[in-house]
């Protein structure tokens, strides 16, 4: 499964088209992006935006409904992530990733926690167990070798003192930064966080900074990363997607998107009046729907009580272009959009992403995406 | 029993007074336990009809007791232990100015003493205490024996700790000389230092050493891998059978059919390995103990080959190395080569050798493969397996591998037991036995070696010496059999230690590599496994 194309020789990971269903639930819909190589490419979004189902979909715990996730290697060759089995991403498409709830080896030290990440060379050298179980001096070799491998990242993770206490004795931080370490001990193309700032204080924040920096600048291996954290996000990222409720609303540069009205509605939520007047005047339907009390029947659970006898084609099916995720009217990013249209005068154009950046009219003005947004993220779907 | 009182009271109440009401309260629930229990009594009466007797003064005498006794705990034990500080509260373990006022250099003079005057009466005992205070003598020979021993032990614990298990080896692989030895010095001649050397050799050190081989072979699925097996005791039989078929219809010699009966125990973990793949936990061990009883009643039912339950006899003894044989019919019989006095012992002997060899296998193997890669995916497995997957590491072949090579050393015990023994039969491999071997590897603190080694001594051992409890004859009555009660004993040993050691003998875990010194990872880090 190696059918490269050069043309993309940039991109370390392409994914396109990806969609991730669960049942009637559309975590993922039709999501396109690209992460460069080299580069730190940050995956921004509120919560339940369904970055760590992306993540899942590249790392292979999970298999995407559609889409194809491409990745080519340096030496040329491209894997395509979806049909891997899930072991074979790190060692063959070397994919190395972190867990958003960390996941060490607790009983075992932190020497043996980066020795096991370095299991499929060790196997091989070891002859498959065979070899070193007599004692070849192969393995031997190896072995130490990947105990030094295991030192230097210990050391670029500031926890070489303390390589044989068990992992699970570590503060909470420098656990983030062990199960980075471990990753990278896989020598990996690209590396995939899952909120590794999530629960440090900003000393040990400044660290990771500067961890992945280095990794960055040294190993040449490329970065994708989930963060709440902005002021994260904003320093070390090359270019950040933004999602919302499985799709993407945003994708560029860390300035373009904080100044992007949809990403700031999505985070801050936009002032509720506002939209509804304007979305009125407009006469879109989906709003005025919405406006209506009572949830609407055709995605709230039916007057059937069976499940099959509901309108399942409404929330899972495609209807022509239009992918219905959650309620209508849920996605700030698309109440701007449609803002931004009726401003434009263009009733006709309602939810489409490529729109939005073009007529960043009104909101631009509102306010900056401030770092550590988590609490102002509370904010949205704040309609009474 | 917890003391419960609130601290006022205890402001309040002086010892004697808690400790009053403590015995008040013991009392009524003694009594309200043992009043249908003891109280009563239904019988035949000589027309066999049903009748109650009442023994309202026995129920009035364990009443007494149980309140004397928790008077006697509250009010001078309880403030006794506390002045001691006799428990450690981390290690459960007693402190040492405890041990040392215990182990003094006058007590074991004296008990040595003891032990040399019982000894040099030994023969005369009877005639001198007449039996039943003679029987009094013995066991008190058998404890003074018990504190010496304990003595030395404790006095030269630094060492031993450090050399565990240079000095354990050293102490198996000696052991059948120093029984013969003592035996025969004991007896007055070589022979009967042979012929009484076989209980000892046979029954407590062979059969102690095949659970040795089998809990440290499980120690690799379920200490290591952390995939809870249930039904191990099918790799038993398997090895057996396979021994005891090809050995009986094809004559093949035991140093063949040794690794065959590996690689076929191993061919069937790893055929059990791929249905259960998917299960975790609770799930998995329930599919392991059905396993295990397929095999079993596959060996009960298919007659035609392993003769159903009647089980198959006959089975060709290991020969020493195809050069001598232990049958006193061949002209290569090893009395007949060395020209020396033909006894049974010799065999079992040489079996001791040959398991204790294979437990010695089966411990480097062990050792080695957890400082390789597939051993410390073993032990990540344990941990975390997602983490396993998010590493490259290909947990099916890890589970699988685990699975075979712990099955291999069930093939290869199985196959000593069958030579051993001469005979197999399904009976052997009940489900009591998987259960016997998965305590032992629990008890022992999973993934320790020695750990493990030591509590198959406590658990086969101790139910061996178990045995030998005729002094409580003295005690309760030539009608009193104390054989019934080991289990009971036994039990309420288990009880003991898992409440004082929860995680096992060794509950500590010695990493497989370290950069600046080694250093052992407490047990309450790493995890028990899902599946």
């Amino acid at each position: 499964m190696s059918d490269a194309s050069p043309s993309m020789n940039d991109a370390i990971l392409q994914v396109e088209h990806l969609s991730m269903k669960f049942g009637g639930l559309v975590a993922i819909g039709d999501l396109s992006f690209q992460a460069r190589r080299g580069e730190i490419t940050a995956l921004i979004g509120p919560n339940g935006a369904g970055k760590t189902t992306v993540f899942n979909c590249i790392t292979g715990f999970y298999k995407p409904s559609e889409g194809m996730i491409t990745l080519s290697r340096r030496d040329g060759s491209s894997f395509l992530l979806e049909r891997l089995p899930n072991h074979e991403i790190p060692a063959r498409a070397k994919v190395a990733r972190t867990f958003q709830n960390i996941r060490l080896f607790s009983g075992m030290t932190l020497l043996e926690n980066l020795l096991v990440a370095q299991h499929n060379k060790l196997m091989k050298a070891s002859g498959y167990t065979v070899l070193g179980l007599f004692g070849f001096s192969g393995y031997r070799t190896a072995s130490a070798e990947s105990i030094d491998l295991a030192r230097h990242w210990l050391e670029k993770a500031d926890l070489v003192d303390r390589a044989d206490d068990p992992a699970g004795d570590l503060p909470y931080g420098a656990q983030r930064r062990l199960e980075i370490a471990r990753a990278m001990c896989t020598g990996p193309e690209l590396l995939c966080l899952d909120e590794p700032a999530a629960g440090l204080n900003p000393k040990e924040s400044m660290a990771l900074n500067a961890l992945l920096m280095d990794i960055k600048d040294n190993t040449g291996t490329s970065i994708l990363l989930i963060e709440h954290d902005m002021a994260v996000v904003m320093q070390i990222s090359d270019h950040v997607v933004v999602l919302e409720y499985g799709r993407k609303i945003s994708d560029g540069s860390p300035h373009a998107v904080r100044t992007d009205p949809r990403v700031i509605a999505a985070y801050l939520g936009v002032e509720d009046e506002d939209v509804e007047t304007v979305l009125t005047e407009v006469g879109d339907e989906d709003v005025i729907e919405q406006l209506d009390t009572g949830p609407d029947s055709a995605h709230g659970p039916g007057t059937s009580s069976s499940y099959l006898a509901g309108p399942v084609t409404d929330t899972v099916g495609h209807s022509e272009g239009e992918r219905v995720t959650v309620s209508k009217g849920a996605s700030k990013a698309g109440q701007v959009d449609a803002r931004s249209s009726a401003a434009a005068a263009s009733p006709a154009a309602a939810k489409q992403p490529s729109a939005a950046k073009s007529s960043a009219a009104k909101p631009a003005t509102k306010a900056q995406v401030k770092p550590n947004t988590p609490g102002v993220s509370k904010r949205r779907g704040g309609r009474k | 029993m917890a003391v419960t009182a609130s601290p006022e009271r205890d402001i309040v109440a002086t010892p004697m007074q808690r400790a009053t009401r403590e015995a008040l309260y013991a009392g009524a629930i003694a009594l309200g336990l043992f009043v249908l229990f003891i109280g009563l009594r239904t019988d035949q009466n000589i027309s066999n009809e049903l009748i109650l007797v009442q023994r309202w003064l026995l129920l009035a005498v364990v009443v007494v007791l149980t309140m004397a006794g928790r008077f006697l705990y509250v009010a001078y034990g309880q403030p006794f232990l506390a002045n001691q500080q006799i428990v450690d509260v981390a290690t459960g373990l007693l402190p040492e100015s405890v041990a040392t006022r215990f182990f003094r250099l006058p007590y074991f003079i004296a008990a040595i003493a003891t032990v040399a005057v019982l000894v040099f009466l030994a023969g005369s005992l009877d005639g001198l205490l007449g039996p039943g205070l003679a029987g009094y003598a013995r066991f008190l020979r058998a404890l003074a024996i018990i504190y010496a021993l304990a003595s030395v032990l404790f006095y030269f614990r630094t060492f031993i700790h450090a050399h565990f298990s240079a000095l354990g080896i050293t102490a198996l692989a000696l052991y059948p000389v120093i029984v013969v030895l003592v035996l025969a010095l004991y007896g007055g001649s070589v022979a009967a230092g042979f012929q009484g050397s076989l209980k000892w050799v046979d029954n407590f050190g062979i059969q102690i050493l095949i659970y040795v081989m089998l809990a440290w072979g499980l120690n690799i699925v379920v200490g290591l891998a952390g995939l809870l097996d249930l039904g191990y005791v099918a790799f038993y039989a398997v090895g057996a059978y396979a021994y005891a078929l090809l050995g009986t219809q094809y004559g093949l010699s035991f140093w063949i059919l040794l690794p065959a009966a590996g690689a076929m125990a191993a061919f069937w973990g790893v055929l059990l390995g791929f249905p259960v793949l998917r299960l975790r936990g609770d799930y998995l061990a329930i599919v392991t103990l059905a396993f295990g009883e397929i095999i079993r009643l596959v060996l009960i039912n298919w007659r035609e080959v392993t003769n159903g339950s009647a089980g198959i006899s006959g089975i060709p003894k290991v020969t020493f190395f195809g050069l001598m044989t232990f049958n006193v019919s061949d002209p290569n019989y090893i009395a007949k080569v060395f020209d020396i006095a033909t006894s049974s012992a010799y065999y079992k002997i040489f079996l001791y050798y040959l398991i204790l060899g294979l437990c010695l296998l089966t411990a480097f193997v062990t050792i080695r493969l957890r400082r390789m890669p597939v051993g410390r995916a073993w032990e990540a497995l344990r941990e975390d397996e997602i983490a396993c997957r998010s590493l490259g590491i290909n947990t099916t072949t890890t589970k699988l591998t685990a699975f075979a090579t712990g099955a291999m050393f069930g093939g290869f015990a199985g196959s000593f037991f069958a030579a051993r023994q001469g005979f197999v039969s399904p009976e052997s491999f009940i489900f009591l036995e998987s259960a016997i071997i998965l305590a032992i590897v629990v008890l022992g603190g999973m993934g320790s070696l020695v750990g493990i080694a030591v509590a198959a001594m406590v658990m086969i051992g101790g139910t061996e010496v178990l045995r030998e409890l005729d002094f409580l004859k003295q005690v309760f009555g030539p009608d009193f059999t104390p054989e019934l009660y080991r289990m009971l004993l036994f039990g309420m040993a288990m009880v003991i230690v898992m409440l004082w050691k929860p995680r096992g003998f060794v509950g500590s875990r010695e990493p497989t590599a370290f950069l600046k010194e080694s250093r052992a990872v407490s047990g309450s880090f790493t995890k028990e496994g899902h599946g």
